[in-house]
């Protein structure tokens, strides 16, 4: 049997004392898509960081594609990151370089492709998103929906083993909020059918998970497929999807 | 006293957090310097900014440097009858100590501070967290070559620096003072060794190294938003000013105890 794409056993880490993860397990296996919600401040963005190696666990063990991480240095970790993608929040785009610098640089950096590969490849994945001809603008003259567009366009370009997407529809309209779902949807087809989804947006967790994980203060009060979810009995589960749940 | 002692003890953390931070950054950069893949275009444009941002105020500092000294110099070396030797004391000067330390306290800080600044939004903005999860080594692409941009910049600034302020002295000397140009460079040639030079060419290395590392450091530990931007960016200028002025004193020492 193939190892998991993405292990994590027991790992906590805190904040200036403050506990934010509090020996949190999972597993992610090959073609999942594993939504995983909370309230603000319950910890996900910080447990997605962690299993990209961006941050290092107080305790507990990391696995990323059969590899433990936690404890492995910045260099050592490229190889790892390189086979991932990570779709930030706010995008995270290089302001100083264009659209198509952007969505074009992690295939300067790591690949020998040619000039006009390249052109192909970026133009690909930006039609992909739905934005075409925006080479030459720059982020800052971007809406907010556009920018993280391009920000999975660039997550996807080298075509990633796993894509770990950071609260892709947090601050989008429900146009581009569906646009972003069914991105993740056609995914799963081709290019990349594993990926861990971090969201508060229940209907977006809806329309795209295999399986759902609702944390709640720095642990899992559940994991199952969206069906044992929505049927579940836990009052944290009840509470959330009822949008009563409150962290602290 | 509670609080006198609890800020002390903050202020002894942070202390120590610095240095360190600092010392695990060279050792980052200095692990990495050798590693491919090489950007020689991001080091050839980082020595393009740092030297273009740099040379005017560098030189400008270094002329008036130059002739402040000469004229205080001469003044005061005319009291014992010995004006004719403004030259080679403002050689000395300028070579030893002023002309590297004024460049790099010069154009450290407003190197450094805009270092700082570009490095610093780029942390708040998770730029350079989204380096890192395409894979791309942030300490090769961002720090490396701007560390190996000050070897090269900081080396030739001092240099046409010396060269300025020695021109500033000439001036002065000549037209203030009546010296003859000729004897001023007579007895700058005489009184004045090739080590004189290199051991502020050593410092202006080391200076370089230093206040944009500081730089890098600060840029790389930004946090709370712009406010904290701000923060970092003065923090650097001052930090930068100090580090030049304490390290210049060991500098000297350690170089007259190797070469003198």
């Amino acid at each position: 049997m193939a190892a998991p794409i993405v292990e994590v056993r027991e790992v906590w880490k805190a904040f200036d004392e403050k506990p934010v993860l509090r020996g949190i397990s999972l597993t992610l296996d090959k073609g999942t898509t594993l939504a995983v919600m909370g309230g603000s401040g319950s910890g996900k963005t910080v447990l997605l960081r962690t299993i990209d190696g961006l941050l290092a666990p107080d305790a507990g063990e990391v696995w990323l594609f059969g590899t433990r991480i936690d404890g492995l240095r910045e260099e050592q970790l490229l190889p790892l990151r390189r086979r991932a993608g990570y779709v930030f929040q706010g995008a995270a785009l290089f302001d100083s370089l264009s659209v198509f610098e952007n969505v074009a640089f992690p295939l300067r950096e790591h690949t020998r492709l040619g000039e006009g590969e390249i052109t192909d490849r970026v133009h690909h994945f930006l039609a992909l998103v739905g934005l075409p001809s925006i080479d030459d603008v720059l982020p800052g003259e971007l809406s907010g929906g556009m920018r993280k567009r391009v920000g999975i366009a660039r997550t996807l370009v080298t075509e990633p083993e796993v894509v770990f997407f950071d609260e892709p529809t947090a601050g989008l309209d429900p146009t581009n909020a569906r646009l972003v779902a069914e991105l993740i949807n056609e995914l799963k087809k081709g290019i990349c059918d594993t990926s861990i989804v971090v969201t508060h947006d229940l209907e977006l967790a809806d329309a795209v998970a295999d399986r759902m994980a609702i944390l709640y203060q720095g642990r899992f009060a559940e994991v199952g497929t969206p069906a044992e979810i929505h049927r579940s009995a836990n009052r944290v589960v009840r509470d959330f999807l009822a949008g009563e749940l409150r962290e602290g | 006293m509670t609080a006198l002692v609890e800020a002390t003890r903050r202020y002894a953390r942070e202390s120590v957090a610095w240095y360190g931070g600092l010392g695990l950054l060279a050792i980052q950069v200095t692990r990495n310097f050798a590693l491919p893949p090489h950007y020689f275009a991001l080091v050839a444009r980082q020595i393009d900014i740092i030297g273009v941002r740099s040379t005017a105020v560098a030189l400008t500092a270094a002329l008036f440097t130059g002739m402040v000294l000469a004229l205080q110099t001469a003044v005061n070396m005319a009291r014992f009858g010995a004006e004719n030797y403004v030259g080679p004391v403002v050689a000395l000067s300028i070579l030893r100590e002023l002309g590297p330390v004024l460049t790099a306290i010069l154009v450290g800080g407003k190197v450094a501070s805009g270092i700082t600044a570009e490095l610093g939004s780029m942390k708040v903005t998770e730029q350079i967290d989204a380096m890192r999860a395409l894979g791309v080594n942030y300490i090769k692409r961002l720090i490396v070559p701007r560390m190996l941009a000050a070897l090269v910049v900081f080396p030739l600034v001092t240099v046409l620096a010396d060269f300025v302020g020695l021109v500033g002295g000439m001036i002065v000397s000549v037209f203030d003072r009546d010296v003859d140009p000729y004897l001023y460079w007579n007895t700058i040639a005489y009184w004045v060794v090739i080590r004189d030079f290199l051991t502020g060419l050593v410092k202006s290395l080391v200076f370089g190294l230093l206040v944009t590392l500081i730089g890098c450091y600060n840029g790389l530990a930004t946090e709370g938003g712009t406010e904290g931007l701000g923060r970092a960016t003065t923090d650097t200028v001052v930090e930068v000013a100090m580090a030049v002025i304490i390290s210049d004193f060991f500098l000297t020492k350690l170089l007259l105890i190797l070469f003198w």
